[in-house]
């Protein structure tokens, strides 16, 4: 049986990032919050690093806020440290 | 047998709909024990970026974990499948003998790769279908050996998305199909066509029309070549069959419920069927694996494989799992999906099956940037967009509103939108509920 392990979110695991890319309207706001992490390619499709390194955190929560339809989804510290 | 351990509300099914459907529970509340239950030894993950960024090299495999969006404070029993239901004992055993007991059951197991049969070559090395993190990681370790020729067979979703990133891979691609054209099913031969411009300017020999019969290996037992039914050889060294997907309901075989592989059937709020036809009030399901009469579409059974029905559909029945009887919410839901292939971005609302006309309403379509709204019966059913993203919301509205086909011209002056035959192949003879599936 698998336990959850409940420590503290080490350095090493990465942010946990989706974005939901059926809300998603392609209009680029995430990437020049966080161009290391979101980008857009051709017309619309957004790219993005779903498990960018703990350092970038500012930047996404700024990309997380920064997105007009809400469509990123970033995994709370405080949540559950898979 | 001795008692089983009491486990509170349990989620068959550790991906998206039950991840979501787990979170949901505890964001309404539900404060008692969770437990979820996965055969595949990670936790959940997001499937769309494997036949796309994994296959490139762009993500590792293991990059899409999904994050945990509320402390969720559950028991995980992953690495094990569940292999049966007892719903008079209300009891789940698992692969590894355990048994638990259940108060409520959330049925999210989702659905598997459809394999080509052993019989006919199946078992052959270097023939690969797509659905999980390991499969991802096979075939992508086969893609960067650098293969003579990839023959994708099937022009689905994944097999176009799949054929798009061999390519940006340098890879030789051949690509079949039964249908005229790729993405027949979703989209119909007309939109298809579009994509089919793609494969050829992007120097994928696509054979629509075609039909494989059987695969042939060398003395290593390594696939060589396909026969197709025309006569026809195809030599190609590694094979991606992408010919969809089964519901995974097979642990439910002797459980009594109406469950087969085109899903488990349920009522308007998510709560499963018995195979008599009642409703089980403490089992629901949700994701690719639930079928529901939907209401937006005349109550037609339907199922949807895609993305953002796992998302809702999970939370949904969640909501629905802890409120009374007399207090269920119906799940009225429009079909939506993207993809993304020959970077173009494509996402679509609603159901096209059974449209009988399309128009053009944005853009056009020799420009390959453009809306197309789908029609039946003189009302808008579908919609689908190649990179224009930004118009599809009043269209989502317009198709849950249900209102004319074709639509207006703002100036009505102008008139009404020219219409096309859509171009869907005839329904699969074995096929009994409307599937809008990512395959
Ligand atoms: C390669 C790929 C690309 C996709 N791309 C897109 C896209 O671009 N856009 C889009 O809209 N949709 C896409 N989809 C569809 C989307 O990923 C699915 O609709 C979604 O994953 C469904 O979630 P689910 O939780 O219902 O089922 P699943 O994700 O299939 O999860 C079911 C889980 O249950 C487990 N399970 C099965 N049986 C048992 C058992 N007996 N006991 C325990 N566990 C069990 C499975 O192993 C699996 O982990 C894609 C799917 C794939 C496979
Ligand atoms: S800001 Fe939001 S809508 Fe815009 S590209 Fe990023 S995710 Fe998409």
């Amino acid at each position: 049986m698998t336990h959850p392990t409940k420590t503290a979110s080490s350095r090493t695991t990465p942010l946990r990032v989706v974005v939901d890319l059926n809300r998603c309207q392609g209009y680029a706001q995430c990437c020049y919050a966080a161009p290391g992490a979101f980008e857009v390619r051709g017309h619309e499709i957004l790219f993005y690093d779903p498990a960018p390194p703990r350092a970038r955190r500012g930047e996404i929560e700024r990309a997380v806020q920064a997105c007009p339809v809400r469509a990123i989804s970033l995994q709370a510290d405080d949540g559950e440290t898979p | 047998m001795s008692a089983a351990a009491d486990a509170g509300i349990v989620v068959v099914g550790a991906s998206l709909a039950g991840l979501r459907g787990a979170e949901a529970l505890r964001r309404n509340g539900y404060a008692g024990r969770l437990t979820l239950i996965g055969n595949e030894p990670y936790r959940p993950y997001d499937r769309p970026p494997l036949s796309k960024h994994v296959l490139s090299g762009e993500l590792a495999p293991d990059a899409s974990e999904l994050p945990q969006l509320v402390a969720l404070d559950a028991d995980w029993r992953l690495g094990h499948a569940a292999v049966g239901l007892d719903r008079v004992a209300r009891t789940i055993r698992l692969a590894d003998g355990a048994v638990l007991a259940y108060d409520r059951l959330l049925i999210a197991t989702g659905a598997q790769a459809r394999h080509w049969p052993a019989a006919s070559g199946g078992a052959l090395a270097n023939i690969f279908t797509l659905r999980g993190r390991d499969d991802a990681a096979r075939l992508r370790a086969a893609l960067a050996q650098g293969p003579r020729r990839v023959l994708i067979v099937g022009a689905g979703l994944i097999g176009c998305e799949a054929a798009s990133c061999c390519r940006d891979l340098g890879l030789p691609v051949t690509l079949l199909d039964p249908n005229p054209t790729p993405l027949a099913r979703s989209l119909g031969t007309w939109i298809g066509g579009v994509i089919a411009e793609c494969l050829k300017d992007s120097g994928v020999a696509f054979h629509p029309g075609a039909r494989v019969l059987r695969f042939e290996g060398d003395a290593s037992g390594r696939v060589v070549r396909a026969d197709l039914a025309d006569g026809r050889t195809i030599e190609a060294d590694l094979v991606i069959v992408a010919l969809g997907a089964t519901r995974a309901t097979d642990w439910l075989r002797d459980a009594g419920l109406m469950a087969d592989a085109g899903g488990v059937t349920c009522d308007g709020a998510c709560r499963v069927l018995a195979a008599d036809g009642t409703t089980c009030p403490d089992i629901y399901a949700a994701g690719d694996v639930a079928r529901w009469p939907n209401s937006l579409y005349g109550g037609r059974l339907v199922s949807v494989e895609h993305w953002g029905n796992a998302v809702a559909q999970g939370a949904h029945a969640a909501r629905n799992m802890l409120a009374p009887a007399e207090d269920q919410h119906r799940y009225d839901h429009l079909p939506a999906f993207w993809s993304s292939q020959f970077g173009i971005n494509i996402k679509a609302v609603g159901l096209s099956e059974g449209a009988d006309s399309v128009a053009i309403v944005q853009g056009s379509r020799a420009s390959r940037r453009f809306l197309a709204v789908y029609g039946r019966a003189g009302r808008s059913i579908a919609a689908v967009s190649f990179d224009q993203a930004r118009w599809l919301p009043a269209y989502a509205e317009a198709i849950m509103a249900g209102s004319h086909h074709p639509p207006i011209r703002d100036a009505s002056d102008q008139g009404r939108f020219a219409t096309m035959e859509p171009g869907f192949p005839p329904p699969r003879a074995a096929s009994h509920a409307d599937e809008a599936r990512h395959v």
